[in-house]
């Protein structure tokens, strides 16, 4: 599937600027792409060592582990794969609390340490296992209660109340996020996982 | 709302606080430690390198060019079919370009909300949408990137049908809420 979507994406960009007469945008954005794909990674690198670093400090002390077992019997039904003392629980909290804080910038860094002990039990390591497609699941749709950067844009247009949109934003991200649990649910139960 | 973003404000220091002085009084080398779990982070950026490059790529190639205004385009008449009106059919554009990319989609709403204003029906519906969910592809590449997973299995089907879900509830919402 992401094969299909990633070859049309780019076919479909470059036969209409071919059609367009203009070509040479192709040009332009593929490499600026790739710039931006060492941008994005460098600005990463910082905040993901800081909390990398912090993380390791917390699972030394035991934090994590003690964060995993209170993590409560909800989170737990959603990894049914995943052992009850699983360590990656520890940062599934973390990331889906800084998610829902709106810290985007500490939410990436607990997702991917996350991601790195789902995949010390993952059996095949180049293909996602289920648990890892759950997190994905619940992490691309996941609560935020202030839509922060959003809120800054309405302010700037000259709205009369820029915060009115978040019982919505809210109404509609647990509909989104709901929907993925379940969709998850019926392609595991289809996959026979 | 107060509470919200005065917990948001407190949370970092509050981790940074709590998490190194616990470990001290664990008797964990605060230091040595941290540092040795700062070179994973290291490590984990550059593993994801490849796979934001492949899917920014795409996605750029296919925006710039002017792909997804035809593919919004072409939706139109079939969103018609199903009985939206022409306010809602300039939502489209916003809706295809949000699981693709994050500074994009703020792009599209933040020219739906100076275009049409930040209280009229579009411009609520671009900021709820906008803030409805995340950016799937990229979450895709950066998550599966740092640890190798090349095949995907269902996940981008389940990212996207979320996402439609979430298209549907704002627009539910917010004709509900705001009118």
């Amino acid at each position: 599937m992401v094969n299909i979507i990633w070859l049309i994406m780019l076919i479909c960009g470059i036969i209409t600027a071919a059609v367009k007469g203009n070509i040479e945008q192709v040009t332009e954005s593929a490499l600026k792409a790739a710039e931006l794909g060492i941008e994005v990674a460098i600005q990463l690198m910082g905040v993901m060592s800081l909390w990398m670093g912090i993380m390791h400090i917390a699972e030394k002390a035991g934090l994590i582990q003690a964060l995993a077992k209170i993590s409560g019997p909800l989170v737990r039904k959603l990894f049914p794969s995943l052992r009850t003392d699983s360590p990656a629980f520890g940062p599934i909290i973390m990331n889906l609390c800084a998610n829902i804080l709106g810290l985007g910038n500490a939410a990436t860094p607990f997702g991917l340490k996350a991601m790195q002990e789902l995949q010390k039990e993952n059996p095949h390591p180049d293909t996602a296992s289920p648990a890892m497609i759950t997190f994905l699941a619940l992490n691309t749709s996941c609560l935020t209660l202030i839509p922060a950067s959003i809120i800054a844009v309405r302010m700037k247009a000259g709205s009369e109340n820029p915060t009115e949109i978040i019982g919505t934003t809210i109404f509609a991200t647990g509909c989104a996020m709901v929907a993925a649990v379940i969709f998850d649910y019926l392609f595991r139960k289809r996959n026979k996982l | 709302m107060m509470i919200i973003s005065e917990i948001a404000r407190w949370a970092i220091p509050f981790i940074l606080f709590t998490v190194p002085l616990y470990g001290f009084l664990r008797r964990v080398p605060v230091y040595e430690t941290f540092v040795e779990g700062a070179e994973n982070g290291f490590k984990t950026a550059v593993k994801i390198i490849p796979f934001l490059i492949g899917m920014l790529v795409s996605v750029r190639v296919f925006v710039d060019s002017g792909a997804l205004d035809i593919a919004a385009d072409f939706l139109s008449p079939v969103f018609e079919r199903m009985g939206w009106n022409s306010d809602l059919l300039s939502i489209i554009p916003l809706a295809i370009m949000r699981p693709l990319s994050g500074s994009g989609s703020l792009g599209v709403a933040t020219q739906i909300i100076d275009q049409y204003g930040p209280d009229s029906f579009l411009g609520r519906l671009a900021s709820t949408l906008q803030g409805s969910t995340d950016t799937t592809f990229f979450v895709l590449a950066v998550y599966f990137g740092s640890v190798g997973i090349k095949k995907c299995r269902y996940a981008i089907k389940v990212g996207l049908l979320a996402d439609i879900t979430g298209l549907i509830a704002s627009i539910w919402i917010v004709s509900q809420v705001f009118s």
